[in-house]
């Protein structure tokens, strides 16, 4: 089935568009995250991922390393929040069995600031003096043009092969409604292509709707999308449904040790 | 428990709402829960002419353009107030946010740098929040600044720390000296104790006096309105707070 050149397809089909080796962006844990493809991902095996956290990520992170499905993880943060530390980024970073790029939160905004307007750069404030101006090698110091003496940075533009993240709904022609989640659009720009898990495909057209339209993605930027009711879960869908706390405190008790993990995943549809 | 008594949690909601009254948009990153109380501990008692934005919440976040927003906020000088942890602190303020050990070979590794290395530079009042006051935290040198507590002349920099509250006192930052100086000890600490257990030289006034506890009404607003607030974001936390009363 497709909608205006947009294909629907299932969570497998969609999940194995994400090739080895693919930069993948992904957003935070409170920002629509696609569990469901997720998980798919990890039963295909997809391998070597250059996974994005935009800016931040947590489970979905920490089950894609645990997993052995990335290579470099670029980032600001991984973390299970109140849970306490993400255990399997934890132990992969302590044993080498990844590279990190770290990164802060909006350097990696302006990466892709920079990918949406086609720049090879964005500069940014702040960072000078900081240990990451040191160890990112492709984050360079510069002058403003415009005021000799004024030290700034200047960020490579970040280009993802794939945006993948969770939506409330989309319409009949592969339009996605994000609300505020506007971080989503920034990632659909920058990236190459998009893929879309949704709650529900609804019978509208929301580039029709002025009270829609303001906050859905166009289907311009759309390269597939799956119908994945509760696809964000175990995480929560703003406005739609909560984190389910008790399932993310056992993740971060079983995760805590490498059989744990397996076992999680054995048991968890991974 | 009763009014008078005071858990340590309600303690440091307490010191740290003392640092916002007055100002006008205070904003919460990530995994701040005691802060994120204080935050709206202080817009309770501003009647509201305070402005809070607190990250990954619905209820207490007005941002509209997505999570860069904050960014840009405070790039613009709207953000009076923000606040940031450490796994390591030391006594320029540096923070490490990202591991101990020879970087990137590090033997613990901590959840990363979030905005720090950029909001420590541009929010005004960035107040430094760390329960443990150990010399395993409060060190002589960082390991990796994630993000530093003072630049050189030249540098543009309208923000940087303010002051840091940790489970047994309240330093305040000199940006001058570019040193910490102790402002208050909270109750069963002394002097001795703090200086025992902070790995950092710091300046210390003849007498320094005890960090005042929160007051009935300050309780009751924790125990209320504030700890529904925050539950939103950190029910785990909020059941801790709610349960105190």
């Amino acid at each position: 089935m497709a909608f205006g050149g947009v294909p629907v397809e299932t969570v497998e089909a969609l999940a194995a568009r994400v090739s080895d080796g693919a930069m993948v962006a992904v957003p935070p844990d409170y920002s629509f995250v696609a569990m469901a493809a997720t998980r798919a991902m990890i039963r295909r095996g997809v391998r070597d991922l250059h996974l994005l956290a935009v800016p931040q990520s947590g489970i979905q992170a920490d089950m894609l390393i645990g997993a052995g499905c990335v290579a470099i993880v670029e980032t600001a943060a991984v973390s299970l929040g109140e849970l306490g530390a993400a255990p399997r980024f934890t132990a992969a970073l302590e044993n080498g069995a990844i590279a990190i790029r770290d990164s802060t939160c909006p350097a990696i905004h302006a990466g892709l600031q920079a990918s949406e307007k086609g720049l090879p750069f964005m500069p940014l404030r702040g960072l000078i003096g900081s240990d990451l101006m040191r160890v990112r090698e492709d984050w360079k110091e510069s002058e403003n043009p415009f005021e000799q003496g004024d030290r700034i940075t200047v960020l490579p533009a970040l280009k993802p092969d794939i945006a993948l993240f969770h939506a409330p709904f989309a319409d009949r022609s592969g339009n996605i409604w994000i609300g505020r989640r506007r971080e989503l659009v920034t990632m659909a720009h920058a990236a190459r292509a998009t893929l879309v898990t949704v709650e529900e495909i609804r019978d509208i057209d929301l580039m029709r709707d002025e009270a829609l339209a303001g906050g859905s993605i166009p289907a311009l930027y759309v390269t597939a999308i799956a119908n994945a009711p509760k696809g964000a879960w175990p995480l929560g869908l703003a406005g739609h449904y909560e984190a389910d706390q008790a399932h993310l405190a056992g993740y971060a008790a079983a995760a805590r040790s490498r059989q744990g993990f397996d076992d999680y995943l054995a048991e968890h549809g991974a | 428990m009763s009014a008078a008594e005071h858990s340590k949690s309600e303690l440091l909601i307490a010191v740290i709402a003392r640092m916002l009254d007055g100002l006008g948009h205070v904003a919460v990153g990530a995994s701040s829960p005691i802060p994120g109380a204080a935050a709206l501990l202080a817009r309770a008692r501003a009647k509201k002419h305070l402005r809070v934005s607190v990250l990954g919440s619905l209820r207490h976040n007005d941002f509209t353009d997505g999570a860069r927003e904050i960014f840009d906020c405070a790039a613009q000088g709207r953000i009076d107030a923000f606040f940031l942890g450490g796994g390591q602190i030391d006594g320029a303020a540096n923070v490490n946010l990202v591991g101990l050990g020879e970087y990137p070979d590090l033997n613990k590794r901590f959840p990363g740098s979030y905005g720090s290395a950029y909001l420590y530079f541009l929010v005004p009042r960035v107040i430094l929040f760390r329960p443990e006051h150990s010399r395993r935290v409060l060190v002589p040198k960082v390991d990796f600044i994630s993000a530093p507590g003072v630049s050189a002349p030249g540098i543009y920099r309208p923000g940087g720390p303010y002051a840091l509250v940790t489970e047994r006192s309240v330093f305040s930052f000199e940006r001058e000296q570019g040193r910490f100086r102790l402002h208050s000890i909270h109750a069963g600490e002394t002097a001795a104790s703090i200086a025992e257990n902070t790995g950092f030289d710091y300046d210390s006034p003849a007498s320094v006096p005890e960090t005042p506890p929160p007051s009935a009404e300050t309780l009751a607003l924790i125990r209320g309105d504030v700890g529904a607030d925050i539950a939103e974001v950190y029910p785990r936390f909020a059941r801790e707070i709610l349960t105190a009363g």
